[in-house]
């Protein structure tokens, strides 16, 4: 090795030293939150306001989470919250690839126009039709059940859009040669270019799932009974109850991060990609 | 797409009719020739976002109560109500200051510590699990976790800092407090974005630029800053068409207060139609804000097409 690479070499290791120590140091700020909150959660209650505050106590237990879990409706609301947000994902895949696909690959009068129509669509913020939505919906008599919940957050555009990019990258070439095959539209759709989309039908899955998974507003809206509510809202309207038990609450909230955060851990590489795929609906 | 042999219908689609007879109907040509595949989502649509959309113009054109029952037409006075409504504008501004705050700060701290994590060699997904985590994160979870930070005498920020900060208790902190916890909360997503454009910059635009004698900041300037502009404006509107429909936080941490110097705009209309219950008022807010949003959305179109027009290129 020759002293100049040496010298390179020896100016990269400590560049990368001097990143890797602020990236951890900013890291470890950005982890603060959930250190204090997982700290919190395992005091006793009465502990929790005691000062000086102290991250690490030597009577530390799960009580907390024991109670949660006994007393709270954590249990009742996840399971709302996957029934919903599984429905939502299930539905709004299928429809938008339906659709996407319909867009990219047929000929049909008022294809052009309709498409339109549906981009259009992702101009308009969900917020902005949220109070005529909730009287529409009350007219069809969905308040206060599952599907009211469910069926309005699955038009969705911007999905629409972004598998209608990719089917567009689809190969014609292998479209056609199943079509002289004798393969119709509908298997040439099921059956070759479902399969080949597998990628982004993950991504827009798993970002249709956390949309619908972190959805307060909506839920919010539409349900009063509480044994339909879903995760967020429960939290939400839980919290006077619990009052200043800050243990509990922090408990609860943890509970509450957990699932999407394993979701997370196993689909990074989806994600990722489901965010790159945003960029380019974006633009 | 002529003379397609009749498909053999797989299971689980018996709609797909094989070819009709030529005196078909004209709607019937269309669902034969793919209409079908669009047919779904085109209802979830009309009935959950056009009909919405259209039927909230009617109502904000009425007096009308939470069910959705015109009880009188009375035109444009919603509107000229709205004008004259000092807490509409207030809350508007909130949105606004809101919106002004937290936009740079994601787009800086998003771009920083994308560039850290894209030169730092090891542990990739390390970086993008801590800078992304509080993404995934339900409202409600992040107000919790903050309001317990944010908490005046045991929470962790003031006795870390040893002061009596009013996070939440004054107007002006409570605003500062809000754009805080959104950045920590949804910069992660941004944070992506930039990784992934980063990782797309070919490496020999850097090498050739450092056999030039280009240094590190030379090399930030001239190649990454231009190389990731598409990105950062898409996330400046991005971001912008978020922060101005900024609702769940703001509500969930301090109801909008205190006295109200945090409420978003739209905390005000969904208070107008839910617990006012005058849907027709609501709608009538919900179309003032949906300008806004439009306005912005067709500025970035502009914006795009000025500089697409400028570089002679098609996109």
């Amino acid at each position: 090795m020759s002293e100049r690479t040496f010298a390179v070499k020896v100016r990269r290791n400590a560049g990368q030293i001097v990143l890797t120590t602020l990236g951890a140091l900013l890291a470890a700020l950005w982890l603060v939150p959930f250190g204090w909150a997982l700290s919190t959660s395992l005091k006793p209650e009465g502990d929790t306001q005691l000062l000086p505050l102290k991250w690490i106590q030597s009577n530390m237990n799960l009580d907390a989470y024991r109670s949660v879990l006994d007393t709270g409706d954590i249990p009742k609301w996840l399971v709302n919250s996957v029934i919903v947000s599984t429905g939502v994902t299930a539905l709004t895949l299928a429809v938008s690839a339906l659709a996407a696909y319909g867009f990219a690959r047929t000929h049909f009068r008022f294809r052009k126009a309709l498409f339109g129509l549906t981009l259009a669509g992702i101009m308009v913020p969900g917020t902005v039709i949220t109070a005529p939505l909730f009287a529409n919906v009350r007219t069809m008599g969905l308040v206060d059940t599952y599907w009211g919940v469910i069926l309005p957050q699955v038009s969705a555009p911007a999905m629409v859009f972004i598998l209608y990019k990719f089917f567009q990258g689809v190969p014609r070439e292998l479209e056609e040669a199943a079509r002289i095959d004798g393969a119709g539209r509908w298997r040439i759709f099921l059956g070759i270019v479902l399969p080949l989309s597998r990628p982004v039908l993950a991504a827009v899955g798993i970002f249709t799932f956390i949309g619908s998974w972190n959805n307060f507003m909506w839920p919010y809206l539409v349900t009063t009974d509480p044994d339909l509510a879903t995760l967020p809202v429960g939290l939400a309207t839980v919290q006077s109850s619990f009052g200043i038990r800050w243990a509990q609450l922090m408990a609860g909230a943890l509970l509450a991060a957990l699932p999407l955060l394993i979701v997370f851990v196993f689909f990074q590489r989806q994600i990722v990609r489901g965010v790159a795929h945003t960029g380019i609906a974006g633009q | 797409m002529t003379a397609l042999a009749p498909a053999p219908a797989p299971p689980g689609a018996p709609e797909t009719a094989p070819a009709r007879r030529p005196g078909r109907s004209r709607l019937g040509r269309i669902m034969q020739h793919g209409g079908w595949f669009v047919a779904p989502f085109l209802v979830f649509y009309g009935v959950f976002l056009v009909w919405p959309l259209v039927s909230g113009l009617w109502y904000s054109l009425n007096e009308t109560n939470l069910a959705g029952i015109n009880t009188e037409f009375i035109g444009l006075d919603n509107y000229r109500e709205a004008l004259n409504d000092d807490q509409l504008w207030d809350s508007l501004g909130n949105t606004l200051t809101f919106t002004a705050m937290l936009t740079p700060l994601i787009v800086a701290v998003a771009f920083g510590l994308a560039l850290l994590a894209h030169n730092i060699k090891h542990g990739k997904w390390f970086w993008r699990l801590a800078f992304f985590a509080p993404f995934l994160l339900p409202s409600a979870v992040l107000a919790d976790l903050w309001r317990w930070l944010y908490e005046p005498d045991y929470g962790l920020f003031n006795n870390a800092l040893n002061e009596r900060v009013p996070w939440l208790l004054e107007g002006d902190w409570a605003m500062f407090s809000m754009v805080l916890a959104t950045l920590w909360w949804t910069v992660g997503f941004s944070f992506l974005l930039y990784l992934a454009a980063l990782q797309a910059i070919p490496d020999h635009l850097y090498e050739a630029a450092a056999l030039d004698g280009a240094g590190p900041w030379q090399r930030m300037w001239h190649i990454t800053v231009p190389m990731v502009r598409n990105i950062t404006g898409l996330i400046v509107v991005l971001q912008i068409l978020a922060s101005l429909q900024v609702f769940d936080q703001i509500f969930l941490i301090n109801e909008g207060g205190p006295n109200n110097e945090t409420r978003p705009v739209v905390q005000y209309i969904i208070q107008q139609g839910f617990t006012g219950y005058r849907i027709g008022y609501a709608s009538a807010l919900s179309y003032i804000v949906f300008v806004l949003i439009v306005a912005v959305t067709l500025v970035r179109l502009w914006l795009v097409r000025k500089r697409t027009d400028e570089k002679g290129e098609t996109r």
